[in-house]
């Protein structure tokens, strides 16, 4: 597995270190970089993210690296922004002292699907805690993954369940808890912060 | 289900993790890393480290803990304690905190709260409230600066009005540290936390007053928060966390198993 190569995208955001943490944990070695001959020559990309899809896309824009990403075809996994970002465009909240107006930002467009504000059926939000999946796909990347496992979810916007759903959750309503169109794949959780089994996806990701 | 989630906290100090009574005479518990590790192993859902010194003395303060224990435990974490800025969020985020937590600089200057929900989401801004019940006003008061005694104050705010206010703003989740409970063991401020609950509709960790297992059943069916925090019960070892979500869960309370 030395040899493999494994990269995580640097889009700018945070929390690019615990995914790195994550995958080391488990035995592999990732690089975190901005580089397109680097991110194009890996064998396995991740793709993370938190925080703001306005934000994140206009890193992903700055550093030219949209064409880079949508035409990868070696595996790619996304967390959470990371999943949202492959997505068609993304809805998006921007708080400020007037309030929260809600915009649409234009994303990667790998899984033809669109997020939308997570319809939580008055329930809090953010959707945030350990909550547990209801459908899973047969997947390579699921390997192990069961039907009432807890993931770790920190979010407010969701993809909906679609053709493109492997495996879904219920916060009021249901949604996609992973997306995925041929190598793209993506968890709305934290897979680096969901314990043993968020582990396990990674792992049966950096396998493939 | 979305579970509730048993949330151990860790008062650094210097590096070190420590507890005091009603946010005095502060004694060592431990290291931070094994700590945080023991906990994520024992089946924390989550863990919240305060750096207990940093707002109250206004010094530079080595965060380099921070990236220490993101290397080694594999549940979300929240750092709380002097973050000023969007710069100290950065930082904080970079090393691999989930989240960071804000108390006396929003007060000082609420508008922190949306910059931060803007640059990094909303969903990891947590604002941290100190919350005392003066006995003469009858009222629940903010206090600020509350990790060190000698600088503590109170605030022109009531807790409930700061609480509409910092959701107004953007925070993604509220803190609600009693301190009237605090440390001393007698269960957590039930009637406090319902008029919490009402007042704000992002996610709500109760904080204070933890000393037996029925507290933490009772804060999550009567005030309905989404998180219990708690120090000295766990780090001293009085509730294993096994024992308290098999209690929780033959409560039926939705918990992660260990």
């Amino acid at each position: 597995m030395t040899n493999c190569k494994n990269v995580i995208v640097d889009t700018g955001c945070a929390n690019l270190s615990s995914v790195k943490f994550a995958i080391e944990r488990l035995g592999f070695s990732a690089t975190i970089t901005d580089d397109i001959e680097q991110i194009e020559a890996a064998d396995k990309v991740i793709f993370p993210g938190v925080g703001s899809a306005k934000h994140a896309m206009a890193n992903i824009i700055e550093k030219d690296l949209v064409e880079t990403l949508q035409n990868l075809t070696q595996p790619v996994l996304g967390f959470c922004l990371g999943m949202q970002l492959m997505t068609q465009s993304s809805t998006e909240g921007i708080n400020s002292t007037e309030g929260t107006e809600d915009i649409i930002i234009d994303c990667l467009g790998m899984i033809p699907t669109k997020v939308k504000s997570l319809d939580a059926q008055g329930n809090r939000l953010p959707h945030m805690g350990w909550n547990t999946l209801t459908t899973v796909n047969e997947h390579p990347v699921l390997k192990g993954i069961n039907i009432d496992d807890y993931f770790y979810f920190v979010h407010s916007y969701a993809a909906p369940i679609s053709e493109y759903t492997l495996a879904s959750c219920e916060y009021g309503s249901k949604f996609s808890a992973i997306i995925g169109k041929d190598n793209f794949i993506g968890c709305q959780f934290h897979p680096e912060r969901s314990g043993a089994l968020g582990s396990k996806i990674i792992k049966n990701f950096l396998e493939l | 289900m979305l579970a509730r989630r048993i949330i151990p906290c860790l008062d650094v100090r210097d590096g070190k993790v420590v507890k005091g009574v009603q946010f005095r005479n502060h004694e060592i518990i431990g290291d931070i890393v094994p700590l945080a590790q023991k906990y994520a192993e024992a089946g924390a859902d989550e863990l919240v480290f305060y750096d207990i010194t940093a707002s109250s003395d206004g010094r530079v303060v080595d965060k380099s803990w921070v990236s220490r224990i993101a290397e080694v435990i594999d549940i979300p974490f929240c750092v709380a304690g002097g973050i000023k800025s969007e710069a100290d969020a950065k930082e904080i985020l970079m090393m691999g905190a989930d989240k960071i937590s804000i108390n006396s600089p929003a007060l000082r200057d609420p508008t922190l709260i949306s910059r931060l929900a803007d640059h990094f989401g909303q969903q990891c801004v947590v604002v941290g409230i100190d919350s005392f019940y003066d006995k003469e006003t009858g009222q629940y008061q903010v206090y600020q600066f509350t990790g060190d005694e000698t600088r503590t104050q109170k605030t022109s705010w009531t807790t409930f009005d700061w609480i509409e206010k910092v959701v107004s703003l953007g925070a993604g989740e509220i803190v609600l540290n009693c301190m009237n409970q605090d440390g001393v063991r007698q269960g957590y401020d039930i009637e406090q936390l319902k008029q919490a609950r009402a007042a704000c509709n992002v996610p709500l960790i109760a904080s204070g007053g933890a000393g037996a297992i029925e507290h933490f059943s009772d804060v999550y069916q009567q005030a309905d928060v989404d998180g219990a925090l708690a120090a000295s019960v766990f780090h001293k070892g009085v509730i294993p966390i096994h024992e308290l979500k098999a209690y929780l869960k033959s409560q039926n309370i939705e918990v992660r198993p260990c």
